[in-house]
């Protein structure tokens, strides 16, 4: 679309009092302006919370209906929704906050969207310029407080620029690494009269990312991949943000080269979890096959993965015999955590692209006997089988129910996206559901979230209508922001929260059992509400579900209800969450579950103190 | 084709100075996510000089003496490049030859004796007196960081008062030139 087109297209569907003070006067309100650039930058939604400070926002928003406004209730809530909404659609998520506690409650959210580089813009409320510094009613440092929370913030001061400034947000959102953006807007600002300017095409004066790589560091990683013996695929999260024809061309490299594949929590689904080849997420709680093929290899493939300490464990005993290869369009993360031999630089599609011409093109011989040996041990680890569970007795085990869950919605054949709180339930949910198509799995890996999974469900399920949306929940986590059914009930989104109900901030007692010699201190779900009638307030469904024959019945109806819905499900309160890999341990040094063989080994003094 | 980026050293454990040259845009808050980037992440400042460079002063340039491993280094100047305001980033300490100055101001209060030894070495050092009263001078004096730390200390015992300095600046030797 050229800029000409854009403007007309906006113009159209810009209100009738926008129109006319556009084309009159040439200029218009600086709250005009703000929402004729979203229009402009391609915004249908943001999600919100008024106040003092953004009236004038408020009340263009009320003369048009170019852009949806969702009303949350609470602003953390706000900015997790526009990131279901982002990472569920590869677009930038917006969000609306006044200035003051509407600001500072956003900040969560915001940082949970820079660890995880999912692309936002938020545009808050700040008193009118010449109060700022007064300590005025509702006046916070917005800017100050958010410079380390978000790839970037502008306060704005300057009627003139403020058109410049929220296109430039939208590209440094989107651009290179993606993140949050945040624009302070003073209400002297929101209320003058400016002029507009469409989205530059220029390129940008200072901030432009390297997005193809270089071509000769790719034919060197060709020549050590080709001659690789044990080799491995660990991909994450940046290749989601490559968008979907990153995660075609991975599953095309890896089918390619018969490599095995493993995926960070943050790139479930990049690559089909039904392939023999994927051998299942790696880290604190991935499973043997994965994490062993990590430490044994002799050359990695990193694709848009940090080496996240959840990652690696132990750094000096990270996959020690292992050349590595980094694919990252920051960077800033080459080399952060990790030594590599290779850094390319650029965005994971193009990238993966280049390395996929340049191995056909290539005629060096592949190690193929080594391979298949290295298959061979691969499937050994494998029939370990380290993910197996018992479901006996009485009582449901929590992997149960999130693999009949997986089973259920399988075999409905729906579009299905799961979010996450932040607990165990998160882990088994990484583990037991299978994802084999990116943007389908949103859960806060960064920042760790408790509150994330039903906000961003939300966000979620605007962008899908169509799609079944869960959040796999913990009873502690849902807490956090369980307002949000409000919002669920007012636009009618029928997302279904799946409780996980193990009456324990389940993760916390798991370290105090591992950790601490079993003192449990303050981690027990005391006095927790009666889901059923909360849901039942809040004009959703409740169901509880306590006994394993039940489970499948109100999995069942949970889905074939037609509006939200609260599954409470009963789970065993005392099972952790295996395989682990303790703080500070090595790959294979790793903590099988009781069904394993294979002996629990200490934590270091060294370990305990890590997070 | 563009050249090959090479890596650095990331064996090499020694830590080593950086002088850093960072062109930025000259606005608001630019020194503060600067700042806070160094603190943020735990790196080591040991100083920071910072003005307007052109014209109509829409560019700032930023020297910052740090110190790290190789590999530390090469994460600050990473982290730096990605910030939105930052135009260039440049290692001048390896970049080439480089000069690298310091101004400071040194006020030493003393009579009799003590001030002729003062103006002496003040001679020797080639400082300026700037001012003077019957029983004080302020010295000014350009120099790299060491030159200074010398002359402070042979003021110390004659009646060093106060010291101000600006921090390093540092530019290229030669025809090369570091622009926006
Ligand atoms: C906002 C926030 N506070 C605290 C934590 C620390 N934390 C991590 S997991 C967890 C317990 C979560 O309990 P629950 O939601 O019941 O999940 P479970 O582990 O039992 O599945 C806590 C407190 C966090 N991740 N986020
Ligand atoms: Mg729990």
């Amino acid at each position: 679309m050229t800029p000409g087109e854009a403007n007309s297209e906006s113009q159209n569907l810009m209100s009738a009092t926008l129109q006319t003070a556009a084309s009159a006067a040439e200029t218009m309100s600086g709250a005009e302006i703000v929402l004729r650039a979203l229009k402009e930058q391609g915004v249908e939604v943001i999600f919100g919370y008024p106040g003092g400070a953004v009236l004038p926002l408020y009340d263009a928003l009320f003369n048009q209906n170019a852009i949806r406004h969702i009303l949350v209730r609470h602003e953390q809530a706000a900015v997790h929704a526009a990131e279901g909404y982002a990472r569920s659609t590869g677009k930038v998520g917006c969000v609306l906050v006044t200035s003051g506690p509407g600001a500072t409650n956003a900040v969560t959210g915001l940082l949970d969207a820079l660890m995880d580089s999912v692309p936002l813009v938020c545009l808050t409320g700040q008193v009118p310029t010449h109060l700022i510094g007064n300590d005025a009613f509702q006046e916070a440092d917005t800017t100050g407080i958010t410079r380390p929370v978000t790839k970037h913030n502008y306060l704005v001061k300057d009627i003139k620029k403020l058109a410049g400034v929220v296109h430039e947000a939208f590209y440094v959102a989107r651009s290179g690494r993606p993140g949050p953006v945040v624009i302070d807007l003073p209400k002297d600002i929101l209320i003058g009269q400016g002029p507009y300017s469409e989205a530059p095409t220029a390129p940008h004066r200072s901030y432009r990312p390297q997005r193809e790589p270089n071509a000769e560091l790719v034919a060197q990683a060709v020549k050590l991949l080709k001659g690789a013996k044990r080799p491995i695929v660990y991909a994450g999260g940046g290749v989601v943000n490559a968008g979907p024809e990153a995660s075609r061309l991975l599953t095309e490299f890896v089918r390619l080269t018969g490599f095995p594949c493993t995926n960070t929590l943050m790139g479930l689904g990049t690559y089909p979890s039904t392939d023999r080849q994927f051998v299942g997420m790696l880290g604190m709680h991935g499973t043997y096959e994965a994490n062993l093929a990590m430490h044994g290899c002799d050359v990695m493939l990193n694709v848009g993965a940090r080496f996240d300490d959840r990652v690696t464990g132990r750094l000096n005993a990270f996959a020690p015999t292992a050349k590595k290869i980094h694919v990252d369009i920051d960077q800033s993360s080459i080399n952060k955590n990790v030594p590599v031999d290779i850094a390319l630089v650029g965005d994971a599609g193009l990238t993966l692209k280049a390395l996929l011409e340049a191995w056909k093109a290539s005629e060096q011989p592949q190690h193929t006997g080594a391979l298949a040996e290295w298959w061979t041990q691969i499937e050994e680890w494998r029939g370990k089988d380290c993910l197996r569970y018992r479901q006996e007795g009485s009582i449901i085990k929590p992997q149960h129910a999130i693999r009949r869950l997986y089973e259920i919605t399988r075999e409905g054949g729906r579009d299905t996206f799961i979010t996450t709180e932040v607990g165990q339930h998160q882990m088994w949910a990484a583990q037991y559901f299978g994802f084999e198509k990116p943007n389908r799995w949103m859960t806060s890996g960064g920042l760790g979230t408790m509150g994330y999974g039903l906000p961003a469900a939300m966000g979620v399920q605007i962008a899908n209508p169509d799609a079944l949306v869960i959040d796999i929940a913990g009873e502690a986590s849902i807490l956090m922001n369980i307002q949000e059914m409000a919002t669920l009930a007012q636009y009618r989104l029928p997302v279904k929260v799946f409780i996980l109900n193990n009456e324990y901030m389940g993760m916390v007692r798991q370290w105090q059992e591992l950790l601490h010699g079993g003192r449990y201190s303050e981690s027990y779900s005391a006095a927790l509400p009666d889901f059923v009638k909360l849901a039942d307030s809040f004009h959703a469904r409740g169901l509880r579900v306590t006994r394993p024959e039940d489970l499948d019945a109100g999995i069942r109806e949970m889905l074939a209800h037609p509006g939200p819905v609260i599954m409470d499900c009963a789970v065993a309160k005392d099972e952790n969450c295996f395989p682990m890999i303790p703080s500070g341990a090595a790959h294979n040094e790793m903590i099988l579950g009781p069904d394993q063989e294979g002996g629990v080994k200490g934590v270091t003094d060294e370990g305990k103190v890590l997070v | 084709m563009p050249a090959v980026p090479t890596m650095p050293d990331i064996n090499e454990t020694k830590l080593r100075n950086a002088t850093i040259a960072v062109l930025v845009d000259n606005e608001p808050g630019i020194l503060a996510r600067v700042v806070g980037l160094f603190s943020g992440r735990g790196y080591n400042i040991e100083s920071l000089t910072v003005a307007p460079v052109d014209e109509d002063r829409a560019i700032s340039r930023i020297t910052i003496v740090t110190s790290g491993t190789e590999m530390v280094i090469e994460q600050i100047k990473a982290q730096l490049d990605r910030l939105v305001p930052v135009r260039k980033v440049c290692d001048l300490s390896i970049e080439g030859p480089h000069l690298a100055r310091e101004l400071m101001l040194i006020k030493v209060v003393c009579t009799g004796e003590q001030r002729m030894e003062a103006l002496r070495l003040a001679d020797a050092f080639r400082a300026r007196v700037v001012d003077a009263t019957a029983a004080s001078f302020v010295f000014e004096m350009t120099g790299n960081g060491d030159k200074l730390d010398a002359f402070t200390a042979l003021m110390r015992p004659l009646g060093l008062a106060e010291v101000v300095r600006t921090g390093v600046i540092g530019i290229a030797r030669g025809t090369y030139s570091l622009k926006a």
